[in-house]
C-alpha cells in the first residue's frame, strides 16, 4: 500500500474513534433518558460514517457490523423501535463490539468472532422483521412503483409545495457502502414521499456493466421541512450522487441540477435549450416538472429556488443524458465543483441538526513528538531564563534598573508560556472515563451484577502521559469496586437498597492537582474480614491494634485478596499495590476511605503535568537535591534532645509523642559519614502514601520553586532513591528525589517502583 | 557500532581523535565524537560505579560522565579546569568522558589496524578495540561498548 493511501487510513482510523466517543456520548445520553431524534441521529450518523469510511478501505467485517448495527438505529430512528433497557444495554455491547472491530482493523489483528456473531444475531433478533423487510423491498422498489401512484396525489393542498428532488447515486457512492435504501427511507421519514425509481440508463444486458450505478430516483416529498434539513439526509454521500432538490416553499417545480462537470462549455450557447428536455425523464411522473419539454425560461425559473445554482440551468443537460453511462461515473473535476454547490445548504443543516456543534471547536491534530519537542524547548527557556536572572543578581544590578524590570516580565511570560504548553498536552479525561463504562458494562456481565457507572467532571483536563499511565491502574480499581465493592443484587435488596449498584468516577482540579475518585455504593470495607485475612496470610501481627484507616490500607498491601474465591474478573494476583505503585510512578497519591454499609471511595491525586514538578531545592553533604513539594507535611529544625538512638546506626526523631525514623540524607545518598551531631540540622518530615512518616536530615533549604524534570532513565538509568534530575539556576545538575524510593531503599526492602520504571528512551 | 563504523567507510582511511588518559594515549572513531568540550564540575549520583562522575548539563539534557582513566583502571583523575569531555554517542545516547587532553586528529589506512593480541594481563586491554602505530607510538581505538556501564547494573 502506497504512503498517501496509509495516511488516510491512519487518518479514518482516528475518525474512528473520535466518532466512536461520539458514538458512546449518544448512548449514555439515551440511556440516561435522552430521547430526542436528534441523539439517535447522532449515535446512526456515528455507526453510518464509519461504515462509509470502512467501506472504502474494504474492511468488509467492520461494514459488515456496522450496518447492521446501523439498520438496528434506523428501527429507532424511525420511530418503529423504542429501546428499552436491555436494548440500550446491547447497543452498549455493540458500541464495544465496534470498537474492537476498529482498532482490530486497524491493527491488523482478528477479533473474537464469537462475540461479534452473538452481538450480530441479538442486534437482527431485535430488528425483527425488519431487516428481512429491507431484503424485499431492496427487490421490489423499483419496478411495482414506478408509474402508479403519481396522479392519485396530486399536488396536495397543503401550505407548501412539494418537494421534488432527484438523486442519482455515483458509482463510489456504492463502493463506500452506502446505501440509497437508507437515504430514500430517511427521506420519507420528512414526509409523505412518493419514490419513483428510474431505470432508463440500463442498457440491454449484454452492454450491462454491473458494478455501474445506473439507477436514479425522483422523490416527490410532501414536507414542512426546509431545503437544507433535506439535503441534510443526503450529507454522507454528499460529492459522490448528484442530487437536485426544487419546489417547496416557491413553489418552483423546477429543477437545479448539479453535475457541473461541463458548465463552461455550455453555459454561453443555446446547447441547453436543446438538450434540456431528456427524454428518459419524460417517462417519469407528470408531477415532476422536468418531465415536460423544458424551453430556457422554465430552466432559469427552476435556479431561483436552488441557492447558489447561477449556472444550474447550464448543467442541466448533463445527468439526464440518457445514452451512456458515462456521464454518471464522477470525475475528478466533478467532485470540488459539487462541493462547492452543496456549500450554502451544509452548514444550516449541521447547525441546526447536532447538538454537537458547540462541542467541535477547530482543533489541529498535531504530532505529539512536536508538542514533546516544544515543551522540552520551554524547560530549556525556563532554565535558561533562571541562569540569566541569577547573573543578574550577581552583578549587583539595582532592582529598579530596566534590566531588572525587564527580566522581571521576562520571568512572567515565561511562566505564561510554560503554562500554556504545558495546556497543549493537556487532555480531557472523558476519553479514560468511556474505557471505563465499558470496564463497568463487561465487569458486572460477568459477575451478574447490575451496575451503573455515572462519570462526573469529565472535562477535566491532565497531562496526556498521566491519562495514558492512569488506565491499567483505573481499569482495576474499577473491577474491584464492581466485583468486591458492590453486593451481590439481592444483598443489595435485602440491605434495602436499589438492586442496581451505581459506580461514580469523578475527576476535579483542587489546588494544582488532579483529583479522580472511585466509589462505589456497596458495603464497604469489612474491616473485621481484611484484618482476619492479613493476619492470616503473615502481613500483619495477630491481636495487633489498628485504627480503621489502618486497616483499610492493609488493602494496599502486596498478596492481599479479599475475594474468597478468585474470579475471572479481579484477583490475578494483581492486587491494589500494584494500583497504588503505578500511581505513585506518576507523582500520584491514593487513599481510601470506607463507610459500612453505604461505600467505599479511592481517591487518587495526582500532579497535572509530569514536566515540571513543584520542589524544595536542599543542600546536602555538599550538593544541591530536590524534594518534592508533596511529600512533605513539615520542616522543623533539629535538637540533639529530639534524636532517640534505637539501636547502631538507627535513630528515631521523637515528635510529638511518636517517633520517626531519621535519616541522614546525605549518609543515605553515600555522600558522608554520620555526622556526630545533628543539633541545628534542618529536619524534613515525609509522609508515605500509608500514612507512615519519616524525617530526612538535610543541611539546610534553599528555596521552593518550579523545576523542569529531566528524566535519567534514558541517560543513564534508573538509581535507587532518585526520581529523576532537573537543570537549577545556576545550569547545575541537580537530583530530585524520590523520597519513598529511598526510604525503602534505606530499609533494605526491595524498591517497589524501581524495575517497573519504563526506560522513556 | 564503533565496529561497523569502522568497517563501513569505504575509502578505506579511519579519522581518529587522539587523547591523554593518564599516561596513555587512546583514541576513538571521530564519527562517534559530538563535541569537546571543557570540565564543569559533575553533580555525583549516588550508588553510582566508582568511574561514574556524575552528570552535568549539556545544553539542557543530562549527560552521564564516565572518567575514563578510572574505568581503565588506571586510578581516578584528579580532575583540573584543563580537563576534557569528549561527547560521543554510542547507541542514540550520548555520554561524557572524561580524559587529561585532546591531542590530534589522525588519518590512518584501514589496513593498519591490528587487533589487540590476546594477553590478558592489563585491565585497559578489554577496552582496547584495534591498536595501531603513529610515528613511532602505539594508539589505542578504544570500544565504546566495552566503556560504558551495562544498562543491567543500573535497572534496579
Amino acid at each position: 500500500m502506497s504512503d498517501p493511501m496509509a495516511e488516510i487510513r491512519a487518518s479514518f482510523f482516528i475518525e474512528c474513534e473520535e466518532l466512536l466517543e461520539a458514538l458512546q456520548d449518544g448512548l449514555t445520553a439515551m440511556d440516561g433518558g435522552d430521547d430526542d431524534a436528534e441523539t439517535i441521529n447522532i449515535c446512526f450518523r456515528a455507526v453510518h460514517s464509519m461504515k462509509g469510511g470502512a467501506g472504502a478501505f474494504g474492511l468488509e467485517q467492520l461494514v459488515r457490523f456496522a450496518h447492521r448495527y446501523e439498520t438496528v438505529m434506523d428501527e429507532v430512528r424511525a420511530g418503529r423501535l423504542s429501546p428499552d433497557r436491555d436494548a440500550m444495554m446491547l447497543f452498549f455491547r455493540a458500541a464495544d463490539v465496534l470498537s474492537d472491530i476498529v482498532r482490530a482493523s486497524r491493527d491488523g489483528t482478528e477479533v473474537d468472532q464469537s462475540e461479534t456473531e452473538a452481538v450480530l444475531t441479538q442486534l437482527e433478533s431485535l430488528a425483527g422483521g425488519a431487516l428481512d423487510e429491507e431484503e424485499e423491498e431492496e427487490v421490489t422498489d423499483f419496478q411495482p412503483m414506478t408509474l402508479s401512484f403519481d396522479l392519485d396525489s396530486p399536488p396536495a393542498p397543503t401550505e407548501d409545495t412539494p418537494w421534488t428532488i432527484r438523486f442519482t447515486p455515483h458509482k463510489a457512492l456504492f463502493a463506500s457502502g452506502n446505501e440509497p435504501q437508507h437515504l430514500l427511507r430517511a427521506l420519507s421519514a420528512l414526509g409523505e414521499a412518493e419514490t419513483v425509481c428510474e431505470q432508463d440508463r440500463i442498457p440491454t444486458l449484454d452492454a450491462l456493466d454491473p458494478e455501474d450505478a445506473l439507477l436514479s430516483w425522483t422523490i416527490t416529498l410532501d414536507s414542512t421541512k426546509s431545503e437544507s434539513e433535506i439535503r441534510e439526509v443526503f450529507d454522507f454521500v454528499d460529492g459522490i450522487c448528484d442530487l437536485e432538490v426544487s419546489g417547496g416553499g416557491g413553489g418552483g417545480g423546477g429543477f437545479a441540477l448539479p453535475a457541473l462537470d461541463d458548465i463552461p462549455s455550455t453555459i454561453d450557447d443555446g446547447a441547453p435549450a436543446e438538450e434540456a428536455p431528456a427524454p428518459n425523464i419524460a417517462a417519469s411522473p407528470p408531477r415532476i416538472t422536468l418531465s415536460a419539454p423544458t424551453d430556457e425560461t422554465m430552466a432559469s425559473d427552476s435556479a431561483a429556488p436552488a441557492p447558489s445554482s447561477a449556472a444550474a440551468p447550464a448543467t442541466a443537460p448533463a445527468t439526464p443524458t440518457p445514452a451512456t453511462p458515462t456521464p454518471v461515473t464522477p470525475t475528478p473535476d466533478a467532485a470540488p465543483a459539487k462541493v462547492e454547490t452543496s456549500k450554502p445548504a451544509k452548514p444550516s443543516g449541521q447547525a441546526g441538526g447536532q447538538a454537537t456543534a458547540s462541542q467541535s471547536k477547530a482543533t489541529v491534530r498535531v504530532d505529539l513528538d512536536r508538542i514533546d519537542r516544544l515543551v522540552n524547548l520551554v524547560g530549556e527557556l525556563v532554565i535558561n531564563q533562571a541562569m540569566l536572572s541569577q547573573s543578574v543578581q550577581e552583578a549587583d544590578i539595582p532592582s529598579n534598573s530596566p534590566v531588572s524590570q525587564g527580566l522581571e516580565e521576562f520571568m512572567q511570560l515565561t511562566r505564561d508560556i510554560q503554562d500554556s504548553v504545558m495546556m497543549i498536552r493537556a487532555q480531557p479525561v472523558k476519553s479514560l472515563f468511556q474505557r471505563m463504562s465499558r470496564i463497568v458494562r463487561e465487569a458486572s456481565a460477568a459477575v451478574n451484577k447490575r451496575t451503573r457507572l455515572v462519570t462526573e467532571g469529565e472535562a477535566t483536563e491532565v497531562d496526556k502521559t498521566v491519562i495514558e499511565r492512569l488506565a491499567d491502574p483505573l481499569t482495576h480499581m474499577i473491577r474491584n469496586a464492581v466485583d468486591h465493592g458492590l453486593e451481590s443484587s439481592a444483598d443489595r435488596v435485602a440491605a434495602g437498597k436499589s438492586e442496581e449498584g451505581t459506580v461514580t468516577l469523578t475527576a476535579v482540579h483542587r489546588s494544582g492537582r488532579v483529583v479522580i475518585e472511585v466509589s462505589d455504593d456497596g458495603g464497604g470495607i469489612n474491616r473485621p474480614k481484611v484484618r482476619e485475612i492479613a493476619e492470616s496470610k503473615g502481613l500483619i501481627a495477630e491481636g495487633i491494634s489498628l485504627s480503621d484507616s489502618e486497616i483499610d490500607n492493609l488493602l494496599f498491601l502486596p498478596g492481599f485478596s479479599t475475594a474468597k474465591e478468585v474470579s475471572d474478573l479481579s484477583g490475578r494476583g494483581v492486587g491494589m499495590d500494584v494500583v497504588r505503585s503505578a500511581i505513585q510512578e506518576l507523582g500520584g497519591r491514593i487513599s481510601i476511605t470506607s463507610e459500612p454499609g453505604v461505600g467505599t471511595c479511592f481517591s487518587i491525586s495526582l500532579p497535572l503535568t509530569l514536566a515540571v514538578l513543584d520542589g524544595m531545592v536542599v543542600r546536602s553533604g555538599g550538593e544541591t537535591m530536590v524534594v518534592p513539594l508533596g511529600s512533605i507535611v513539615e520542616t522543623l529544625s533539629l535538637q540533639d534532645n529530639e534524636i532517640r538512638s534505637v539501636g547502631p546506626g538507627a535513630n528515631v526523631l521523637h515528635i510529638r509523642n511518636s517517633f520517626v525514623p531519621l535519616l541522614d540524607l546525605a549518609v543515605a545518598l553515600g555522600f558522608r559519614e554520620p555526622l556526630e551531631s545533628y543539633d541545628g540540622s534542618v529536619v524534613l518530615l515525609i509522609t508515605q502514601e500509608d500514612g507512615t512518616r519519616s524525617a530526612l536530615v538535610v543541611d539546610s533549604i534553599e528555596e521552593q520553586r518550579q523545576v523542569v524534570i529531566k528524566g535519567l532513565q534514558e541517560s543513564y538509568g534508573h538509581v535507587p532513591g532518585i526520581a529523576a534530575a532537573t537543570i537549577l539556576g545556576d545550569g547545575q545538575v541537580a537530583l530530585i528525589l524520590d523520597p519513598v524510593d529511598l526510604m525503602s531503599t534505606v530499609a533494605g526492602k526491595k524498591p517497589g517502583a524501581g524495575p517497573s520504571l519504563e526506560l522513556a528512551g | 557500532m564503533t565496529e561497523r563504523s569502522i568497517k563501513d567507510n569505504e575509502i578505506g582511511e579511519l579519522e581518529l581523535l587522539s587523547f591523554k588518559v593518564g599516561e596513555q594515549e587512546y583514541s576513538v572513531d571521530i564519527m562517534l565524537v559530538r563535541e569537546i568540550r571543557g570540565w564543569t564540575r559533575a553533580t555525583p549520583l549516588p550508588h553510582s560505579e566508582q568511574y561514574v562522575r556524575g552528570v552535568i548539563n549539556l545544553r539542557g539534557a543530562v549527560l552521564p560522565i564516565i572518567d575514563l582513566a578510572c574505568r581503565l583502571g588506571l586510578g581516578a583523575t584528579q580532575t583540573t579546569e584543563r580537563n576534557v569531555i569528549i561527547v560521543v554517542q554510542i547507541h542514540d545516547q550520548s555520554i561524557g568522558l572524561l580524559v587529561d587532553a585532546v591531542s590530534d586528529i589522525i588519518s590512518i589506512p584501514r589496513n593498519e589496524l591490528q587487533t589487540p593480541p590476546e594477553i590478558a594481563t592489563d585491565a585497559s586491554n578489554s577496552f582496547v578495540q584495534a591498536l595501531t602505530v603513529v610515528e613511532g607510538r602505539m594508539l589505542r581505538v578504544i570500544d565504546l561498548d566495552a566503556v560504558y556501564p551495562t544498562r543491567e547494573g543500573h535497572a534496579a
